[in-house]
C-alpha cells in the first residue's frame, strides 16, 4: 500500500495490489507499457519528420543527381542563382510586411468588435477564409485582380472612383485632320494656331472617331453661322463613309461631333466655354474684343483609366500579401480577442476615470497588457509566412511567377521541376534554420506555461 | 493559449461590459453623444470591412453560376441586375466530368483516413506523455514540441526518394501517411495538454479498480477528452482537405485530390474560369459546412496551433 492513495480514493479498495512493485511511489503501470502507446507515434515521427531532417542536411551536400559530393556549394548557389535570389528577396519582403500587417489588422478588428452588438457575425465572416483552402482563396483573388475593369472587382472599384474624379473623355482617339493648323496642348487637348476674334467663324475637322463613339442623336455637320459678338464654329468628323469626301471640307454626309467642350482662352484663362450641338456647331459668346486662343479641352480626349496591373511584375507580391491578409486576419483577430477578454476591465475603467482618451487607453493600457498574445500571433504568422507556398503558386500567373517567387515555391520548383534535389535540399534546410528561433520560442513558452 | 482546454468559439468568453453601460461612471451628455457617434463610425467601418471579406467570396459564387460567355463579357456583379444569367450549367458539366468526380473521391479517401489515424495515434501517445511514467518522458515531449514548427518542405525530397521505386509512390496511402507524420506533433501537443488537465483522482480511482491501461484509456480518457479530440479531428480534417503541396508531390494523376486537379486548370485561368470557379466553390462546400457546424472546435484547434 502506498501512502499516496490516501489523498485520492479514500479507503483503499486496491489492497490486493499492495504486494506488487510500486516504483516511484505512484500506483501506475510499468514503464514498458509506455512503449506500446508511444510506438506508432514514434515510428511516424521518426520516418516522416526526424529522418527527413537528417537526410536533407546530408543530401544538400551533394550535387543535383546525388552522385558527387559538393560540400557547401548548394548553399552558395542559393545566394548567387538569380531565380533563387529573387525568392530570397521576396521572402524578406513577406517577413517584413505580412506578419506585422496581419497582427495590426487583427488587433484593430478585435478592439473594434468589442463595441458592436453583431461581433459574433463579424468574427465569423472574417474568420471564414481560415476554413477554406489557399487554392480556393487564390482563385477568389485571381478573380478580384482580373485586369479588365469590366470583370475584375479591384479594377472595377478603382476605375469607378477614378471616373468620378476625372471622367474619361468622349473621344479618346480623336485627332485633327493632318494639315489643319491645330497644335496639341500639354494636357492632351488641341488649340488653333491662329488667334480668333469675335465675329470669326472656324471649322475644325477631326478624324479618329469611331462611329460607335458618337451619340445616337448626332446629325449631319452644319456650317457655322457667324455671330457678331462671338466666335462660331463647327467641329465635325472629316470622314465620308465609303470615301469620296473632300479633306477639310464639310461634306453633305459627314457628321458633327457633339458634346465636345470648346474654350476661348485669354492670358492662360478660359474666358468662355461652349459645348458643340448635335450638328457639331458651337458659339462662344460674351467675348470682349481682341485675340483669343480657341482650345478643344483635354478632357474630351483623355484616355480611359484601366486600373492597376495587380498581377504584373511590380504589384504581384503586394497583391498576394493582401490576399494573405484576407486569409489570416481572422486568426489574429480571434486569438487577440481571447486575450482581450482576459484583460481586467478595472484596468481600462481606471484609466478612463483618470481622464484618458480612448486612444490613450488603447495605447497605454490595452496594447501593453496584450503584448504576450501579440507576440504569439506575430511569431506564428512569421512561421507560416516563411513557408508560404499555395497562395503564391495559385495567384501569380505563369508569366510573373519568377517575380513573385518565394523560398518554399522555389524549393518545390528546384526539387521537382528541374530535379536539382541538392539545391532543393539546401533550400529546405535553410527554411528549417529560419524557423529554429521560433522553435526555441515555442519550447521556452511551453516550459514556462507547463511549470 | 495552447493549454486552454474548453472549446471556445469566436464569441466565447465572458461578454465584456459595454463601455458606458450599467455600472460605468456617469458621464456627461456631451461625452455620451461623442461615444454614440464614435460607435456609429465604428459600425460603418466594420460593415465596410465585413463587405471586404464577404464580397470576394460572393464573386466566386456568382462567377460559378454564370455561363463562360457571360463571364467573358462582364463582371459577376452584372448578375445583380440580370438574375436571369444564373445557371447551374457549370456545376452540371463538372459533375459530369469523371476526372473531377474521381478527384473529389480522392480528397475524401485521403482526408478521412489521415484524420482518423492522426487522432488515434496522437491520443495514444498523448496519453503516455500525460499519464504514464517512463525515463526521458519530459525530454521526449519537448522534442515533439520542437518538431511542431518543422516546415514540411524538409521532408519532400527525402520522402520522395524513400518512396521512389516502391508501389507507394503516387498512391493515396503515400499521401495519407505523410499527412499523419506531419500532423502528429500538433496532435500530440494538443491532446497531451488536455489529457494532463484531467483530474488525477479519476485516473487513480480507475487504476485502483484494477482497470487495464487500455481500458482506462478507452473508458476514462477518450470520453473526457472528447472536446479536444473533436478540435484536433476537425482541424486536421480541414488541413488535409485543403492541402495542395503534399498531394502535388506525392499523388499521381489517378490519386490526385481536388486541389491538385483544379490547380492544373489554373494555367488557362481565363479559358477555364467556368471549371475553376465551380470546382473551387465545390471544394469549399465541405470545409464551410464543417466550419459552420463545428465552429467552436475548429477555432479552438486553430488557436492551439498558434506557433506551429
Amino acid at each position: 500500500m502506498t501512502a499516496d492513495t490516501a489523498d485520492t480514493a479514500g479507503p483503499a479498495p486496491a489492497a490486493e495490489r499492495a504486494g506488487g512493485p510500486a516504483p516511484r511511489g505512484r500506483l501506475g503501470p510499468p514503464a514498458w507499457l509506455a512503449v506500446f502507446f508511444l510506438l506508432p507515434a514514434l515510428l511516424f515521427l521518426g520516418i516522416y519528420v526526424v529522418y527527413p531532417i537528417l537526410f536533407s542536411v546530408y543530401r544538400s551536400l551533394w550535387d543535383a543527381p546525388g552522385t558527387e559530393f559538393v560540400g557547401l556549394d548548394n548553399y552558395a548557389r542559393m545566394f548567387t542563382r538569380a531565380d533563387t535570389f529573387i525568392a530570397l528577396r521576396n521572402n524578406v519582403v513577406w517577413i517584413a510586411v505580412a506578419p506585422a500587417v496581419v497582427t495590426v489588422a487583427g488587433l484593430v478588428f478585435a478592439v473594434l468588435t468589442e463595441r458592436i452588438r453583431w461581433s459574433t457575425a463579424f468574427k465569423i465572416v472574417v474568420f471564414m477564409p481560415m476554413a477554406i483552402s489557399f487554392l480556393a482563396s487564390g482563385v477568389i483573388f485571381r478573380l478580384v485582380y482580373e485586369q479588365d475593369p469590366d470583370r475584375g472587382l479591384a479594377n472595377a472599384v478603382i476605375t469607378t472612383v477614378q471616373d468620378t474624379v476625372a471622367p474619361t473623355g468622349a473621344y479618346p482617339g480623336a485627332e485633327p485632320r493632318e494639315g489643319v493648323p491645330l497644335e496639341e496642348t500639354p494636357g492632351g487637348g488641341y488649340r488653333l494656331a491662329e488667334p480668333v476674334t469675335p465675329g470669326d467663324t472656324v471649322t475644325i475637322p477631326l478624324v479618329g472617331v469611331n462611329s460607335d463613339e458618337l451619340p445616337s442623336d448626332t446629325e449631319h455637320a452644319a456650317r457655322p453661322q457667324a455671330s457678331p459678338d462671338g466666335v462660331a464654329g463647327t467641329v465635325w468628323v472629316d470622314f465620308t463613309r465609303g470615301g469620296g469626301g473632300r479633306e477639310g471640307e464639310i461634306d453633305s454626309t459627314e457628321t458633327g461631333l457633339p458634346a465636345l467642350r470648346v474654350e476661348a482662352v485669354r492670358d492662360g484663362e478660359a474666358v468662355a466655354t461652349a459645348t458643340t450641338a448635335a450638328d457639331g456647331t458651337f458659339t462662344l459668346t460674351g467675348l470682349e474684343g481682341g485675340d483669343h486662343t480657341l482650345r478643344l479641352a483635354a478632357s474630351n480626349f483623355s484616355e480611359p483609366y484601366n486600373g492597376l496591373t495587380w498581377l504584373g511584375p511590380t504589384l504581384i507580391t503586394p497583391s498576394i500579401i493582401a490576399a494573405y491578409l484576407w486569409v489570416w486576419a481572422g486568426f489574429a483577430m480571434v486569438l487577440i480577442a481571447a486575450g482581450l477578454s482576459a484583460i481586467p476591465r478595472e484596468a481600462l475603467e481606471a484609466a478612463r476615470v483618470d481622464g484618458a482618451t480612448e486612444w490613450q487607453v488603447f495605447r497605454r493600457v490595452t496594447v501593453p497588457l496584450l503584448s504576450p498574445v501579440l507576440m504569439v500571433v506575430f511569431v506564428t504568422l512569421m512561421i507560416y509566412v516563411l513557408k508560404i507556398f499555395d497562395l503564391v503558386f495559385v495567384i501569380a500567373p505563369g508569366s510573373v511567377r519568377a517575380d513573385a517567387n518565394v523560398l518554399a515555391l522555389e524549393m518545390w520548383q528546384v526539387s521537382f521541376g528541374i530535379n536539382d534535389q541538392g539545391l532543393g535540399s539546401a533550400l529546405a534546410v535553410f527554411l528549417l534554420l529560419l524557423v529554429v528561433p521560433a522553435m526555441v520560442f515555442q519550447i521556452r513558452r511551453f516550459r514556462r506555461e507547463d511549470s | 493559449m495552447s493549454t486552454q482546454v474548453e472549446p471556445a468559439g469566436p464569441d466565447a468568453g465572458p461578454a465584456p461590459a459595454e463601455p458606458g453601460g450599467e455600472g460605468a461612471p456617469r458621464r456627461s451628455v456631451a461625452a455620451r453623444l461623442v461615444a454614440r457617434t464614435g460607435s456609429g463610425a465604428v459600425q460603418v467601418v466594420l460593415i465596410l470591412i465585413a463587405l471586404f471579406w464577404l464580397v470576394p467570396t460572393l464573386g466566386l459564387l456568382f462567377s460559378s453560376l454564370r455561363s463562360p460567355q457571360d463571364n467573358a463579357a462582364s463582371g459577376w456583379w452584372a448578375v445583380l441586375t440580370k438574375p436571369s444569367q444564373l445557371t447551374l450549367q457549370n456545376y452540371a458539366e463538372l459533375l459530369d466530368n469523371p476526372d473531377f468526380v474521381a478527384s473529389f473521391g480522392n480528397t475524401v479517401l485521403i482526408t478521412v483516413p489521415s484524420t482518423v489515424l492522426i487522432v488515434v495515434v496522437a491520443s495514444l501517445a498523448a496519453y503516455a506523455f500525460a499519464w504514464l511514467e517512463f525515463p526521458g518522458r519530459d525530454w521526449l515531449f519537448l522534442a515533439v514540441v520542437g518538431l511542431l514548427v518543422v516546415p514540411l518542405q524538409v521532408a519532400l525530397v527525402p520522402i520522395s526518394s524513400l518512396y521512389g521505386g516502391t508501389p507507394l509512390y503516387g498512391s493515396i496511402p503515400a499521401v495519407v501517411l505523410f499527412h499523419v507524420g506531419f500532423g502528429l506533433p500538433f496532435g500530440i501537443f494538443l491532446l497531451r495538454n488536455f489529457f494532463a488537465a484531467i483530474p488525477r483522482d479519476l485516473l487513480e480511482a480507475a487504476r485502483m479498480d484494477g482497470g487495464k491501461e487500455l481500458t482506462i484509456f478507452r473508458r476514462v480518457i477518450l470520453p473526457l477528452g472528447g472536446p479536444a479530440i473533436a478540435s484536433l479531428g476537425i482541424f486536421q480534417f480541414l488541413w488535409v482537405w485543403n492541402d495542395l503541396l503534399v498531394a502535388l508531390v506525392f499523388a499521381s494523376e489517378a490519386s490526385q485530390p481536388m486541389t491538385v486537379a483544379l490547380q492544373s486548370e489554373m494555367r488557362q485561368f481565363g479559358a477555364n474560369i467556368d471549371v475553376i470557379s465551380a470546382g473551387a466553390f465545390l471544394s469549399m462546400v465541405v470545409p464551410l459546412l464543417v466550419f459552420f457546424a463545428f465552429q467552436r472546435y475548429f477555432v479552438q484547434g486553430v488557436m492551439a496551433g498558434a506557433v506551429k
